[in-house]
């Protein structure tokens, strides 16, 4: 029977082809596409004579790296000159994710806020930080603030922070032998103290009475805390405090100004990002929320808390992915400021190798590989906040 | 989520095959990222049409055009800067200039495209510029690696480094745990790394993509120090708000000849650019200027005949007029013509000849004869 529709309808006319046919073009399309940049750019290197290949990673680097995570010497290969310049990079993403965190949610709530001044500082805030170029900004921190600081001889010295225009120089802490037994007696502490809230919340809710699970799992971690004095018979770590050597300080914990001027431009530039985010998916919870709650007599902090944020936070979350992993990228601007991170030591290792395209890809690689870890953390975190139906 | 992970793992899967299709390839089969200008550079090596018959692409392509494009710098006063009147000036400049003379008769036939020392060799290797002639440093490795060829040395140098006078540094030793500015895409780098291991001095490296922002870095105290070829710190030590108040240590770390560059595989442009290079160097060697030229044109030596282009077609095997090199004096000058107006005692920078002196004068300028 469909045999003899089939025959009367030719094959472009044919729903059941047309669909398959146009994919099979487009992916011809593709296919050629692809096929003649490769082809054009094999000709091309073969023209020039040069060689691809990754064995180049496998010999020494001879150059340096400031701000090295893991110990590097001039001496060490291609493949962990890469691999500090990646460690880098995660280390700007990570701490500038969370310091973007931190500053975007209160950023954004606090636009909502019913004070004026407050309503109108962080929009003003917002409004320049995010109208303008990302490069521009981290310049300016680079160039126009930390630059002009003050030399080393004349830091600006607030108790033992040391601020002049070769970073900061702050008071750190240093482990000694009894700082492993304090932390495993911490994190024991913090569990404990988790038990006993979720104990005392159990309790609270059969007794429906008052039972103070938070100052009750506060008090088990300060006892663990004294437990840890007790046994260790010190604090859980030495503080050392920066003091002036020839060209620095030394001892502390000393931030170079080009890190900080990344940092600084990065998390400004991409919290404005987050506390629009924040304040759409805030203002995206239906008001019905909001009067209920009051209806209720719950007061403002504790209906934000239990009540706003927790619906916000399902809308909040997939686009502040995207600029979790826009910080990331953005990361690579540090070269403008000589922070040497993946990108900088890819640069250098191209001009000293001249493997470009193996060492493009290489950061394709690690980019995507950061990214996508990204996102599936996020992911994860996102169905967990999903509503979930009964 | 379970669209969503279906999404990924489509990407995953994507993302994979291209990796494995990439890092399949061996070093007997290449693979480059596109680079603009590839079909019209196999278009430009398959006709090859020269009058003797070698691979004349490149210079064809430039007669057609009408001037020589040229990447150049424009952050390195008496090298190669834009002037206040926003013209390229300087010593690289002129060497581009003596190219256009000799191909056009008109030094201005030029185009200067100012590269980033990370950007030079990709914009020549993809043809974006004819001729690379931005204080370019000659290695085995750039040679080889890179695909490009040098041209004869135009310029002798060696890295230095600049410290602040009142520092009291006075050799290498004494900037154990200095910060210290370089640019990066550049030699210097890995010279400073090579010299520092030498002595095992440990310093912080401080690596910006231009030497703008090295020098701004240097000037407000944040590094201690800056390092480059010694020509490019004597001249940016003339422009800085207190040229007195630094000073260059006289160590060396290295041996830096600069000079023009062309695309490997294009012999009869490398040997034009070589040859009209090697002209300037001829011409102070035979005394002969742009002011004093046509003293000669009716010299009864033959070296000066052959190398006028009235005798013999000297021009014509290299595929260019036979009176080129009597072009490149008349507009541009001899080699001494062209380092004094960029660098010499009349110019702020006053740079020493040294090893830039010919061999006659106790330098090692050399020029092969010109037959």
């Amino acid at each position: 029977m469909s045999k003899k529709i089939g025959v009367s309808t030719p094959f472009w006319r044919d729903n059941r082809i047309i669909p398959i046919l146009f994919q099979f073009v487009f992916v011809s399309i593709v296919v050629a596409l692809g096929w003649f940049l490769i082809s054009n750019a094999i000709a091309g290197l073969n023209r020039l004579g040069i060689n691809f290949g990754f064995h180049f990673l496998r010999r020494t680097a001879s150059f340096n790296i400031s701000e090295a995570m893991i110990s590097y010497e001039p001496t060490d290969t291609y493949a962990r000159a890469f691999l500090v310049g990646i460690l880098s990079t995660i280390r700007i993403a990570v701490i500038g994710i969370i310091l973007t965190t931190i500053l975007g949610v209160f950023v954004g709530i606090a636009r909502l806020s019913n004070n004026w001044l407050v309503k109108k500082l962080s929009g003003l805030y917002i409004e320049i930080f995010r109208n303008t170029p990302l490069l521009v900004q981290i310049l300016i921190w680079y160039f126009a603030v930390i630059l002009p600081l003050p030399q080393v001889q004349d830091s600006i010295r607030i108790g033992s922070f040391y601020f002049n225009n070769r970073g900061a120089a702050i008071p750190w802490f240093t482990a000694h032998e009894g700082t492993i037994i304090w932390i495993i007696i911490f994190v024991i502490g913090i569990v404990g103290a988790i038990l006993m809230w979720k104990y005392q919340l159990t309790q609270q809710m059969k007794a429906g009475k008052r039972k103070y699970p938070f100052i009750w799992s506060i008090g088990t971690l300060f006892v663990f805390i004294l437990l840890a004095f007790i046994v260790t018979q010190s604090g859980p770590a030495n503080i050392s405090t920066p003091e002036l050597g020839t060209f620095n300080f030394s001892g502390g914990l000393r931030i170079s100004p080009e890190f900080a001027a990344i940092l600084i431009g990065l998390v400004m530039y991409t919290a404005t990002y987050i506390a629009e985010i924040v304040r759409a998916g805030i203002q995206s919870v239906s008001k019905g929320q909001t009067e209920a709650s009051k209806a209720l007599g719950i007061k403002n902090s504790t209906m934000m808390r239990l009540v706003i944020l927790p619906q916000a936070v399902r809308i909040i979350i997939p686009p502040v992915t995207s600029q979790y992993l826009n910080l990331t990228k953005n990361s690579s601007l540090a070269i403008a400021v000589g922070y040497q991170e993946l990108v900088s030591v890819g640069g250098t290792a191209m001009n000293q190798s001249g493997h470009s395209v193996e060492i493009i890809l290489i950061m394709i690689f690690v980019y995507s590989t950061i990214s996508l870890t990204t996102s599936l953390f996020m992911n994860i975190f996102n169905k967990r906040s999903q509503i979930v139906e009964r | 989520m379970k669209g969503s992970k279906k999404v990924m793992g489509f990407f995953a899967g994507i993302f994979l095959v291209v990796v494995l299709v990439l890092t399949g390839c061996t070093s007997d089969d290449p693979v480059v990222a596109d680079n603009g200008n590839n079909g019209d550079d196999t278009e430009e090596t398959t006709n090859n049409t020269s009058s003797n018959g070698s691979e004349g692409s490149t210079l064809d392509t430039i007669l057609d055009r009408g001037y020589v494009i040229v990447g150049g710098n424009n952050q390195l006063p008496g090298f190669g800067y834009l002037n206040s009147d926003g013209e390229y000036e300087g010593f690289d400049v002129d060497f581009g200039r003596t190219l256009a003379a000799a191909l056009f008769d008109d030094p201005e036939a030029i185009e200067i495209r100012p590269l980033s020392a990370q950007e030079r060799f990709t914009a020549l290797q993809t043809g974006e510029v004819d001729v690379l002639i931005r204080n370019t440093t000659w290695t085995l490795d750039r040679d080889v690696a890179l695909g490009t060829n040098f041209t004869p040395t135009t310029f002798y140098d060696g890295q230095g480094i600049m410290v602040r006078s009142d520092s009291g540094i006075t050799n290498l030793e004494e900037l154990e745990g200095a910060r210290i500015g370089v640019e990066t895409g550049t030699t210097t780098e890995s010279n400073l790394a090579d010299q520092f291991r030498k002595y095992g001095i440990t310093y912080e490296q401080v690596l910006f993509d231009d030497s703008d922002s090295v020098v701004e870095a240097y000037e407000s105290g944040s590094i201690d120090a800056w390092t480059t070829d010694k020509s490019g710190l004597v001249s940016r030590q003339a422009t800085l708000a207190d040229p007195d108040a630094h000073t260059i240590l006289v160590e060396s770390l290295s041996k830096e000849p600069l000079g023009p560059t062309v695309r490997h595989g294009d012999d009869n442009w490398f040997d034009v650019v070589k040859w009209v290079t090697l002209a300037t160097i001829e011409a102070e060697e035979l005394g002969i200027n742009s002011s004093n030229y046509e003293d000669f044109l009716d010299s009864a030596d033959p070296v000066i005949r052959r190398f006028m282009g009235l005798e013999g077609e000297l021009g014509q095997m290299l595929g260019i007029d036979d009176e080129f090199a009597v072009r490149v004096i008349r507009h541009v000058g001899n080699y001494e013509e062209i380092y004094n107006r960029n660098l010499g005692p009349d110019t702020i920078f006053n740079l020493e000849r040294g090893l830039n002196a010919l061999y006659t004068e106790g330098g090692i300028l050399y020029s092969p004869p010109f037959r």
